[in-house]
Parts: structure tokens; sequence; C-alpha cells
């Protein structure tokens, strides 16, 4: 393995230590607790009264446009953080190249705020 | 041309062909530590953001179990452990058990690349040397360590949706997909906010970022001016789903959020995950910006140089403290926003802001390490607006088009 994996191997090991944590708790929980479920029980929680409809009802369109919105900026990082690490090393030509980027992704977020879709209503 | 840089160094126990006992060793310490000070400082956070907000409201607080109630979480925890554990019979059953580990799993995992102590000064890189082995007193040291906190708090955001998606019921779908709205949206500006940092120290991973923070004057804090700490700390505490911004539970509204249907030790794991977090990015927010192990020296008066070698995680630990007292005291100051004013934060606010700044001090930057001519200067400037322009008359454009697109197909909206 190569030395550059060999710190993410590190990072593998406490994340199955975490994982394994996790499930010694649950299964611990599990011998110890009791387990006696009736039907009101499982009923989803719904302010004490009969749940109505199904439980996955719809949610409004405009938080799936904000989700949206987020991959301009993720794009936006994927790109800005290796730049930002080495800004000298791409100096002027680097800056005026980022900075055409930069404006063409804000343009989708000043578009979107010019429609009215930042605008909760 | 751009010249090939070196690879970044990783943890130097690592470095070695000859694998005997000492670097497996040290790394199942590490493992076994970081873990201790992870579960055991969250049971601290718990009992600390009790006792404080008691004290702000004028109340005691728990005081019953042990010294102070410092018990008090444990006795919780111990009591959730014999209570039932019901998974409600319309929800998504093995989304339901996989959520409470994709938020638990990537709180912890967090804690790897933080730094958590170590010889900074003076240029040092702040290994130590433990069995004879030369180590970081960090789990993982990757070149990349920033993206990694940045992939792993993405995760969390499944954790939390996915929670509410598969309880089968409303008050949980409502609250998941608030929060994960809330959690992408700042994380746009925690991003920006975080790419003036890098700028600033040149590097991605995590000991870098706290050993270019030699002097005062070079903590990030100051030396990226107060605005991306303050973007930062706005967008982490949402992300953290922290008061003023926990929106995600709010009780009067609907009920608690995404963990309205958990009960028993899963509803344990989100919430141990919630409060881990919390110390966690503190501990990423005191790295970024305020040296991490970093000594604050007064002329050259260390205060904790009495500790020694552990004189850096004494640093760490204080300036964490800090940052959680600033949680608690958020939570009992502030009253929650509203959505649409938590949106409008976070769009029209804090993304162009750390955008912009992000931008001036790429510039700013740029001309101290150049020494550009008169000429050099105009003609950049030039060019620079010359950008702006075109963006401006793309953007004209688009809405133009746009419009004449809706009056021949009929608006929508």
């Amino acid at each position: 393995m190569s030395l550059f994996l060999r710190d993410y191997l590190n990072v593998v090991w406490f994340g199955l230590a975490a994982v394994l944590v996790a499930g010694l708790l649950l299964g611990l929980a599990a011998a110890v607790r009791p387990s006696n479920p009736t039907r009101e029980k499982l009923i989803a929680y719904e302010s004490g009264v009969n749940p109505v409809g199904m439980g996955w009802s719809q949610s409004q369109v405009r938080y799936y446009v904000f989700a949206l919105l987020f991959v301009i900026f993720d794009v936006e990082a994927v790109f800005i953080f290796p730049w930002a690490a080495s800004i000298e090393r791409y100096g002027a030509f680097g800056l005026i190249t980022m900075l055409a980027f930069i404006i063409l992704l804000l343009d989708g977020l000043v578009y979107a705020w010019k429609r009215g879709l930042l605008r909760w209503v | 041309m751009i010249a090939m840089l070196p690879v970044p160094a990783v943890d130097p126990v690592l470095d070695t062909e000859s694998w005997w006992w000492q670097p497996l060793a040290i790394v199942g310490l590490k493992v076994l530590v970081v873990f201790i000070i992870g579960l055991v400082g969250t049971m601290f956070m718990v009992w600390f953001e009790r006792k404080i907000v008691a004290g702000m409201q004028n109340r005691i607080g728990p005081d019953k179990a042990g010294p102070f109630g410092l018990l008090q979480t444990l006795a919780d925890g111990i009591k959730l452990f014999f209570k039932e554990d019901l998974i409600p019979e319309r929800s998504d059953r093995f989304v339901f058990k996989l959520a409470p580990f994709l938020a638990f799993v990537p709180a912890f995992l967090i804690w790897s690349v933080i730094p958590l102590g170590g010889d900074f000064t003076d240029g040092r890189d702040g290994t130590v040397e433990w069995f004879g082995q030369i180590t970081r007193v960090q789990l993982a040291d990757p070149p990349v360590g920033v993206l990694l906190v940045l992939a792993l708090s993405s995760i969390a955001v499944y954790g939390v949706m996915l929670a509410g998606w598969s309880s089968g019921s409303k008050y949980p779908l409502l609250g998941s997909v608030r929060a994960s709205a809330q959690m992408i949206s700042y994380e746009a500006a925690l991003g920006l906010s975080l790419a003036a940092v890098l700028m600033a120290a040149g590097t991605l991973s995590t000991s870098g970022i706290v050993a270019a923070q030699d002097q005062l004057t070079d903590w990030h804090l100051l030396s990226t001016g107060v605005v991306p700490f303050v973007v930062f700390l706005i967008a982490m505490t949402a992300e953290l789903n922290r008061p003023p911004f926990d929106l995600v539970e709010a009780e009067q509204e609907i009920v608690g959020g995404f963990h309205t249907e958990y009960s028993s030790i899963r509803f344990a794991l989100f919430f141990l995950a919630e409060f881990m977090n919390v110390i966690s990015m503190s501990a990423l927010l005191v790295t970024l910006f305020l040296g991490g192990p970093q000594p604050l020296l007064i002329g050259s008066f260390d205060l904790f140089a009495v500790l020694g070698p552990f004189g850096g995680t004494a640093w760490l630990l204080l300036k964490v403290f800090l940052f959680l007292y600033v949680y608690v005291w958020f939570r009992a100051t502030l009253p929650r926003l509203r959505y649409d004013q938590l949106m409008d934060l976070g769009w029209k606010v804090l993304i162009p802001v750390a955008l912009g700044w992000f931008l001036l001090l790429a510039a700013l930057q740029l001309g101290r390490d150049n020494d550009l001519s008169q000429v050099g200067y105009v003609t950049l400037v030039i060019v620079c607006l010359v950008v702006l322009g075109l963006g401006y008359l793309l953007f004209t454009a688009a809405i133009s088009v746009a419009r004449r697109n809706r009056d021949r197909e009929g608006a929508a909206y």
C-alpha cells in the first residue's frame, strides 16, 4: 500500500471502531431492554391523534430548489480549494481564470435570486 | 511553468517498511485515546450545557448524580439502555436502523484529522517521539484533511435526512427536509470561508494549517481578516443545527424533528453524535482560525509551559472550551430564526460576503507575492473589469432569453 493511502487506513480503522462501538451499544441494549410492542405503540406519532394519510407526504418544491442551487457551490468548491491552496503557483493568470469561472457560477445564483427563487414565500 | 511540489508528508510513523509492534501500538493507542476523549468529552459537554443554561436561567441544573451532577449524562445513558426500542410499523426498517450509524460514525471520524497536541512553535512541525518512533499527535494526517472533514459533514446530512424519511411519519419527514436544505445551504458558505484559510495556509493538511499559524498575527483569525471567521462560526452553528438555527428540531412546530420516532439507544446515538459534532467542529474551528495547539504567548510567557509536552493539548482544550461556552451562550440568548430568515441569511448574506472576501484576499495575496509593474497592475485590473462586464452581459442575456421563452410558452408562475 502506498504511503499516501496509509493515513487513510488509520481513518478506516477509526471508522470501524466507531461502527463497532455503535453496534456494541445497540447489541447490549437489545440484550437488556424489555420488548413488548403493542399495536398502539407502533403507530406513527401525530400529536396523539390517529395518523392521517401516508407518512410520506409531499413536501414543498422550494426545498428542492435550494438543493439544486447548492450544486453550484459544490462544483465551485471542488475547483476553488486546490486553487486556493496553491495560489502563488498560478499567479495573475490563475486569478483571472478563476474570476471568470466564479462569475459564471455566480450568474446562476444571481439569476435564481432575480427570478425570486430565493424568496421564501 | 508550474513546478512540481513534493508530496506532502504523512504521519512519519507510517513511513517505514519494517512493520513491527511500535507503529501498530501507536496507531492502536491513538485510536483508543481519541475514542475516549470523544466519548468523555461528549458526556462532559451535555453536562456543561445543562449546567450553564441552568445558571443563565437562574436554576440549579443537574446536581444529584456524582459531584456537581457530573455523572448525569452517564445516568441518562444507562437509563436509555433499559428503554423499549420501538420501530414504527410504517417505517422503512432497514434505513431506520442504518441512519443512527450514518450520524454517529462521521461525528467520530472528524476527530481523526484534528491535531490534538504537539509542539508547533517556532516552525516546528508538531511531531513527538513515542516508543522511539516519531509521530504526530493526531490519528491521521492526510494531505487533504480539510476536505475529509467537509466530506464527513456531508455524510452526516444523510444520517439526519434518512432518519427522518425512514420513520414514515410527518414530523420527522418535515424535520429532515428542513435539515437537509439548511445544512447544504450553510455548507456552501462554510466551504467558501474555509477557502480563505486554505489560501493563507497554502495547504489542505490540518497539521500544515496549524504550523502556518506560528505567531499571533499569523493566526488565520487575524491574517484573513475577521470576516471568514465570523462567516465560519455562523455557518457552523447552522451546520450543527444548534440554536438559534435549530429549526430541524423546533419542538413547538415539529416535535423532535427527525428523531421523533426514535427511542432507546438509537435516540442516544443521535444525541451523542450531535454533541460530539459540537465538540469536534469547535476543535476544527480552533484548528483553522485560532492556531489549534499553538500557545498564545504573552510576551514570551507561555501559560501552560509547566505542562511540558502536554502544553499544546492544554491550549487546544482551552480554546475549544471557549467555543463550547459560546455555543451554550448562543442557545441561552438568541431566539430561533424563522425559516425564510434562515435561508436569506445563508444565501443572500453569508455566501456573497464569503465569496467577495475570498476574491479580495486572493487579489491582495497575489499583489503581495508578485511584484507586478505599473503596466501589469493596470492590465490586471482592466482584464478583471472585462471579465466582470462579460459576466454581467451573460446575465442580462440569460434574463432576456428566459423572459422571451416565458412569453412564448406561457408562464408557469
